[in-house]
């Protein structure tokens, strides 16, 4: 029983990143019906960036370890919303009124750009985060010893999705995001200036990408230029299994996801850890496309 | 027309003399891109020409080579004489991989055919039915044996490499001209108008996946022969981004683009050395590029002409 607890809360931290990565590939489904291909590498920026940060401005050793992280992940998540709307202007942008297929053929292309250049700037092996940031505890809860780092993972998680629920819900902002994500045209007669919505959809979900990879980082310690399409694949997965377009979709599906690949390597065997993810979205597709809660993703044949 | 023909007949020719003036390393350069034209071609059919995104066709061109493999190193049975086994079983995988994924929507078609090709390479890493050999691969598969003659320099590949690329562009050239062919790019171009003209879609997506997927297999065979040994990371998913990319820069659904794209790919960076490294940013920023300004690919695939039978005629009488 104490190794299911420990296995279901490593889930539970897993799955909170996935949610965090899931949210930028549903949100820019939800407006432009693309899979943004490099949104998996954005994620990787967002490690190696803190890794630079980290390194070379020692903001924990200056401010400590709390506020410390707290400014190296708002400065991630600023740079790579960048970089995200950058990668809009330059890569889709110029493709909006094109064939579906062009955009997805540009998105793989700038996926394999943002790894490669994260190659050639970082190199090939693995980079190491430094191990002393976070206080190594561990939290006694009623007898089981839960690592702290989990319990923010979690927690910051859901607090930025729990923010980000109540902004698109209850702002103007929000309000005019979910019309675009409806019915463009509409939107664009109502009033709404669609490109602002775009470029804040390329904000909003590489900055959560980037936190996902600053918190991937902090838990694991390693880091390398490729990670970021395992990780892609993985929270698409678990978008597509709440439901593509979602927001509460790829919450549900991200954490259900990381429980699941965490059960599943302990229980069923490690070594198929990575296939079992990708075992659930061939499942998901053929047996139900729509995912939990979504949208129909199916050619009629 | 005829200029076309020149142009392509010299480099054909100058190809088929090149063994004799470079030396073994430039030969199996020449030999890798050849694999990989084979490869482009046969993905060209799936990709190209009914316009279905497979980013893991390494997992087609993985059952082929360890079938050979397999079979070579457990019965010896010679292996080039495996190779339509090899074009029959990666076939047969692709038939049941892609029977209930074939309908799913491009960029959904897209990620699951990523996640089959993973699930391939973590099997074959994790031993699946104790007949791959784990991480390690396998080795000490026999060398080619062609009526006495062992296959075994890299010259020599040269011949079966290319005269299999020869076969495949002209076999492929025959199919996309054919009503096979023009049933594909119909779906392509519009998969309503060409269910109501008549054209079983499923079937016909399905028959290319398999057709491109077992034509892979097959490539797989040679690439056993040649290596000797095989690995599971042989086969991850940068080969199938690097069959893919070579498609997309050279030109989708054409012959001449995708054998281009072959040298460009495989080739240019063993002539820049520097650019080794650099090579697939430069590749993944050339995708964008190709995308937003020639969609096409370098050399596109030329349309279709048709000339009236009775203008033809007249053309003919006057």
């Amino acid at each position: 029983m104490e190794e299911f607890f420990q296995q279901l809360t490593n889930g539970l931290a897993v799955g909170g990143i996935y949610a965090l990565i899931a949210l930028g590939y549903t949100m820019v489904y939800g407006v432009l019906k693309l899979i943004n291909f490099a949104h998996g590498d954005l994620f990787t920026i967002g490690s190696y960036l803190g890794l630079t940060l980290l390194t070379s401005l020692a903001l924990t050793d200056r401010l400590g370890p709390g506020a410390g992280i707290l400014l190296l992940a708002l400065m991630v998540m600023g740079l790579v919303a960048l970089v995200g709307a950058l990668l809009e202007r330059v890569a889709y942008r110029p493709l909006r009124h094109s064939p579906r297929l062009s955009a997805v053929v540009s998105a793989l292309g700038a996926s394999i750009f943002f790894s490669n250049t994260l190659m050639l700037i970082y190199g090939a092996r693995f980079q190491v985060y430094p191990q002393n940031i976070l206080p190594k505890t561990a939290i006694d809860l009623f007898g089981l010893y839960i690592p702290l780092v989990r319990v923010l993972i979690l927690c910051t998680s859901i607090v930025m999705m729990v923010g980000l629920y109540t902004f698109i819900q209850k702002t103007k902002i929000g309000t005019a995001i979910r019309a675009a994500a409806i019915d463009q045209d509409a939107a664009r007669l109502m009033g709404i200036d669609v490109n602002r919505v775009i470029l804040m959809v390329f904000l909003i979900g590489p900055a959560l990408g980037g936190a996902a990879g600053l918190m991937v980082g902090l838990h694991y310690g390693q880091i390398n230029f490729t990670m970021g399409w395992v990780y892609g694949l993985k929270a698409f997965t678990a978008a597509i299994l709440g439901g593509i377009g979602n927001i509460p979709g790829a919450m549900v599906g991200g954490i259900l996801l990381g429980v699941i690949e965490a059960l599943g390597a302990a229980y069923l065997s490690i070594a198929w850890k990575d296939a079992i993810a990708f075992g659930v979205l061939i499942f998901i597709l053929i047996v139900r496309p729509t995912g939990l809660l979504g949208e129909r993703v199916a050619e009629k044949v | 027309m005829g200029k076309r023909v020149l142009i392509y007949g010299g480099i054909a020719a100058l190809l088929a003399v090149s063994p004799l003036f470079l030396n073994a390393y430039w030969t199996d350069v020449l030999n890798s891109i050849g694999l990989y034209a084979a490869l482009g071609l046969s993905l060209n059919l799936i990709v190209g020409h009914a316009g279905l995104f497979n980013l893991g066709h390494a997992a087609f061109y993985a059952v082929g080579a360890y079938t050979a493999a397999i079979l070579n190193t457990k019965y010896h049975i010679p292996i080039l004489a495996l190779m339509p086994l090899c074009g029959l079983t990666a076939g047969l995988f692709a038939m049941i991989i892609a029977r209930p994924i074939i309908h799913l929507r491009g960029d959904y078609l897209c990620i699951v055919t990523i996640g089959v090709g993973e699930i391939v390479r973590i099997a074959l890493i994790n031993n699946v039915f104790g007949i791959t050999g784990g991480a390690n691969g396998i080795f000490g598969i026999a060398r080619p044996n062609v009526f006495g003659w062992i296959i075994r320099r890299p010259q020599d590949f040269f011949y079966l490499i290319w005269a299999f690329v020869a076969l495949t562009a002209f076999l492929f050239h025959r199919l996309e001209n054919s009503r096979f062919g023009r049933a594909l790019n119909y779906l392509r171009e519009d998969e309503t108008a060409a269910e109501g003209s008549g054209i079983d879609t499923a079937h016909y997506k399905l028959m290319a996946f398999v057709i491109g997927a077992a034509w892979a297999g097959m490539v797989g065979n040679i690439y056993a022969a040649k290596m000797t040994i095989i690995a599971p990371e042989s086969f991850s998913f940068w080969e199938s981004v690097v069959m893919f990319t070579l498609i997309i820069l050279g030109g989708s659904g054409s012959i001449p683009g995708v054998l281009l794209g072959a040298f460009l790919i495989v080739g240019l960076p063993e002539v820049f050395r520097g650019f080794t490294n650099a090579r697939m940013m430069v590749f993944g920023a050339a995708m964008i590029a190709m995308m937003i300004f020639r969609t096409g690919g370098i050399l596109p695939a030329r349309p279709r002409r048709y000339a009236l039978p009775a203008k033809a005629a007249a053309e003919e009488s006057a």
